[in-house]
């Protein structure tokens, strides 16, 4: 019983190698969300226990059934919060997936990450954690920053951007 | 900065010399880099980066032997797939430091005994195999191999041990022989020769009851699925026969034969193999997966056929490329494809065939199941040319074998191939399997394609799905998954009930409270007795059913919607479903509002299941109930069953962990007042801090106990619910003179199987009641075999 365990634990400890340590897709980003109330080691913190992932580069019609489908696969979801358009409440093409537990949201970063969901190409990254305010887009016009701005048009996510759209 | 003095490395009396600018830990972590590396991509030979290393590492002996020691023991290990190569360093080594070799030795046997100890068999193997192919480089001489291997053979001798302990032993000789046999048969061929008879009569003698549960399909053509000692065995044999010529391996100490035969070599010291004991846990039986053989490319290498031994080193090879590499799916896929041998085999084949085995294989796959999928994507994607051609060939076949795969791995079949196509945009051509829409929709082929639209449209959405198939597939296109109102039309209002569901409508959207809900309902008449309780809520299944299908219909937008109105009538949910009746009719009526959308079904048996509305029984029940028969064989049904049960197990883990937390909390506190200082007063004050900490404990207890009774009585519910209506399959065939093997036997079979395979160490707990109480010899010899192959696993 817990002999056997304290042996495997001393043959692990002892004896691996940083190579076969390496889990880059599970590791943290570069991305630092600049809203968060606290220091960025507090945020860092909380990233690195977290069992929520934010989901983006979501087609503005993928629905919560779908990301259901998609990140059960890697274990069982506590929750899904679709990001909303400030302005509109409608689906702005990001969301976030809570887990039970982190070995299963390390699982989607290793798996999910960077696969397609509506023949998208999605993308996925550790969140400190959801707080009410966090399901809105922080664009000027209600959506997601990067729809402001962008100048390609991309039918799933409205079009132009804003911007190119206001011209 | 600490500045530790490596004093078991360094020679007494040298001066240490301290290196200026590396740090000792930055030093272990070159020598660590240095040594995982070789053998990597270079632009030196692999010769040439071995001899180099070789001198580096002889240079850092005085200073970093443990170091060197540990870190070469560890990749002896872990990098199996690297095992020559490292083979070949120690071989260098032991020439240049006589000391050294032995040293390594001997930590290679604490560390295989260390691992036998710990129920690590499968790196026990590794180890093995390393020491083995230490005979080729000079380290280790051959008759003290032969000796160790004598010892492991004899555990087949042993009274009273499970098969699969003797099985190990001698899986662990017959796998290094494609390494090692022919050193060995040429200096002790005598010894040899006894050896591979003890092996064949130990092979004849073992019982192999266990096999068809492990197999993935039941018929043996047009490849056999052959148990994995059986196959290695026909493998030695065969090499024996090409007099031990094996051309695969790649051996760079062949290279270095001239340095390294005049080496001395070190006698293994004698290995009595460790005692069985209670807490041993050997490796499950395999069944080895085959689903291609030299036919199927044939305009490319020829694939080594299905008894050589280069088969066994490529496939074992490929299996520990993924073991190391799992978790970085660019990596490992870049790993595979880049096995030395390319162009002398199909390689593309190999790696998409040692995949689905792992997908396939049963009870569980090594891996969990997505990453198998993103990983095929990752090798489509830097084979652009040619894999992705190699998989739809698979798919093909697999397709083809349907009728005799087994269930659970069609099931696997379903979730990657639905997954796979969501990520090329549904791409297939779904014609080449006309022949599936003439079947009936209950055969294994209609069937799969229906599963597989169904989890396609999961991932996307219906017109989508219509949109992709041809017109004549519609016949097994998915329900548009729409939710079923029964009080919703006008035509209906006839229904009892009808009026309270409007009413219900009406005060849901002006956002009433439970207490008002209650008060709603209290006018529903039961058609189940004359009289009502006044104030009690007896089970009434038609106040179940109006409130249950008026709120779901109200929060049918989405899943949030549907949980918020769960949580938010969580106590009328509550008191509804309170006795057993009760919770098995809210799971009707989801079922009946629901039945397009099996999907919502799952999440929301699962909140129900988390918030306690029903419990697990009451799923397990409802799943064998007769209104469900219809959708029986339906796999959305078995991914709810399988959940339930993955839930009660977690909470039996999670109260069980809170309860040996909280007895270490107990122990760590009399720890602490036991260092402190004694006095009298703090006897009587100790005792009253424990009071809280141990009533805590006895409360924990208590819950584990129940939780763990819960969980057996949801396992006994499901046998017997297994057993009864498989009993009654038979007993009608019997008496109507039909074949038993109908789609819905196969399917129901292999089904209970899977919860045996599935959830197998939990189930070991209950095999003495399983055995007097559910699965006695009273049983139909179609229902017990099932429960004697799951006891033969792991005798």
């Amino acid at each position: 019983g817990k002999a056997l365990r304290d042996g495997r634990a001393a043959m692990s400890a002892g004896g691996t190698l940083s190579i076969l340590r390496s889990d880059s897709y599970a590791d943290l980003s570069q991305y630092r969300d600049q809203h968060f109330r606290g220091t960025r080691y507090d945020q860092e913190r909380l990233l690195r226990k977290s069992c929520t992932l934010y989901v983006g580069n979501l087609s503005f019609y993928t629905t919560e059934e779908q990301i259901h489908e998609l990140f059960g696969k890697s274990g069982d979801i506590k929750k899904v919060i679709m990001g909303l358009d400030k302005v509109k409440k409608t689906a702005c093409g990001f969301c976030f997936v809570e887990y039970y537990a982190r070995g299963d949201a390390e699982n989607a970063m290793r798996y999910i990450n960077g696969t397609r969901l509506d023949d998208r190409i999605i993308r996925t990254d550790w969140d400190a954690g959801f707080k009410e305010g966090r399901q809105y887009g922080r664009g000027r016009s209600g959506g997601q920053v990067r729809d402001e701005y962008r100048q390609d048009y991309d039918a799933g996510r409205g079009g132009y951007g804003k911007t190119v759209q206001c011209q | 900065m600490s500045r530790r003095r490596h004093s078991d490395d360094s020679d007494a009396g040298q001066p240490h010399k301290r290196r200026r600018t590396s740090e000792p830990s930055e030093i272990e972590e070159r020598l660590e880099s240095l040594i995982c590396r070789v053998g990597e991509k270079s632009n030196s030979s692999l010769e040439s980066n071995l001899e180099g290393l070789a001198g580096v590492l002889e240079a850092d002996l005085p200073n970093y032997k443990s170091k060197i020691l540990r870190i070469l023991c560890t990749v002896a290990r872990l990098l199996p797939e690297k095992l020559t190569v490292y083979t070949t360093l120690v071989g260098l080594l032991n020439a240049r430091n006589y000391n050294f070799g032995g040293e390594f030795v001997e930590a290679m046997i604490r560390q295989l005994k260390e691992c036998l100890k710990v129920n690590m068999y499968n790196e026990a193997v590794h180890l093995v195999r390393f020491l083995s192919d230490l005979v080729n480089c000079h380290v280790i001489a051959a008759p003290s191999m032969v000796a160790m291997f004598e010892n492991f053979v004899s555990v087949t001798q042993e009274e009273d041990v499970p098969q699969v302990r003797c099985d190990w032993y001698m899986f662990a000789f017959l796998s290094s022989l494609p390494w090692v046999g022919k050193e060995l048969y040429e200096k002790k061929d005598a010894e040899m020769d006894r050896l591979l008879s003890q092996t064949e009569s130990y092979l004849k003698r073992r019982q192999k009851i266990h096999v068809p549960m492990l197999q993935v399909w039941t018929a043996d053509k047009p490849h056999p699925q052959e148990e994995y000692l059986d196959c290695l065995w026909s493998q030695i044999q065969k090499l024996k026969k090409d007099r031990w010529q094996e051309r695969h391996i790649l051996r760079p100490y062949l290279a270095f034969d001239s340095i390294l035969c005049e080496a001395l070599q070190h006698n293994l010291p004698p290995f009595t193999p460790p005692p069985h004991t209670e807490d041993s846990v050997y490796p499950m039986p395999r069944v080895i997966f085959r689903m291609f053989d030299y036919t199927d490319d044939p305009e490319g290498p020829v694939m080594p056929g299905s008894h050589s031994v280069e088969r066994f080193v490529i496939e074992e090879n490929l299996h520990c490329i993924i073991k190391s590499h799992w978790k970085e799916r660019k990596t490992c896929a870049a790993q595979l494809l880049s096995y030395p041998g390319n162009n002398k085999i199909p390689l593309n084949y190999h790696i998409v065939e040692v995949i689905f085995a792992e997908l396939f294989q049963l009870p569980s796959p090594p891996h969990i199941e997505v990453m198998y999928t993103t990983l095929l994507i990752e090798l489509c994607k830097l084979q652009p040319g040619s894999l992705p051609q190699v998989l739809a060939q698979a798919t093909e076949m697999l397709y083809m074998r349907l009728d005799t795969m087994n269930t659970t791995c069609v099931d696997r079949f379903i979730n990657w191939f639905s997954h796979h196509l969501s990520n090329f945009q549904f791409r297939w051509s779904w014609e080449d399997w006309s022949d599936c829409l003439t079947q009936d929709l209950e055969k294994p082929k209609p069937k799969f394609v229906r599963e597989v639209l169904e989890k396609c449209m999961r991932l996307s959405y219906h017109q989508r799905i219509i949109d992709i198939v041809p017109a004549s597939f519609s016949v097994l296109s998915p329900a548009n998954p729409v939710c079923i109102y029964k009080y919703g039309d006008e035509s209906n209002r006839s229904l009892p009930g009808y009026t309270v569901a409007l009413c219900l409508t009406i005060a849901i959207k002006n956002k009433a409270s439970n207490d008002e809900i209650f008060s709603i309902l209290k006018d529903v008449p039961n058609p189940n007795q004359d009289d009502d309780d006044d104030e009690g809520f007896t089970f009434n299944p038609l106040k179940i059913e109006v409130f249950v299908q008026t709120l779901l219909h109200l929060a049918a937008k989405s899943f949030s919607h549907s949980f918020s109105a769960l949580a938010k009538f969580h106590e009328v949910f509550k008191t509804l479903a309170e006795s057993d009746e009760g919770k098995l009719h809210v799971l009707r009526v989801v079922y009946e509002v629901w039945k397009n959308h099996p999907q919502m079904i799952a999440v929301l048996v699962d909140k129900m299941i988390r918030t306690q509305i029903v419990d697990c029984a009451a799923v397990a029940n409802w799943i064998f109930s007769s209104e469900l028969a219809h959708d029986f064989t339906r796999f959305y049904i078995w991914e709810i069953l399988h959940s339930t049960i993955r839930k009660m197990n977690k909470h039996v883990l999670k109260i069980h962990k809170e309860l040996e937390e909280t007895k270490a909390r107990l122990a760590r506190q009399h720890k602490r007042r036991d260092s402190d200082d004694d006095d009298d007063d703090d006897d009587r004050s100790s005792d009253r801090e424990d009071g809280p900490l141990e009533e805590q404990i006895e409360r924990l207890q208590e819950k584990v106990e129940s939780a763990q009774s819960e969980q057996k009585n949801l396992f006994l519910v499901i046998f017997q619910r297994f057993i009864m209506l498989l009993t009654e399959h038979l007993v009608r065939c019997e008496t109507g003179g039909i074949d038993v093997f109908t789609p819905w036997y196969k399917s129901c079979i292999e089904r209970l199987q899977q919860i045996f395979l599935q959830h197998h160490q939990i189930i070991q707990q209950y095999m003495v009641t399983l055995e007097n109480l559910l699965f006695t010899a009273e049983l139909d010899h179609h229902i017990l075999a099932v429960f004697q192959q799951f006891c033969a696993l792991q005798a």
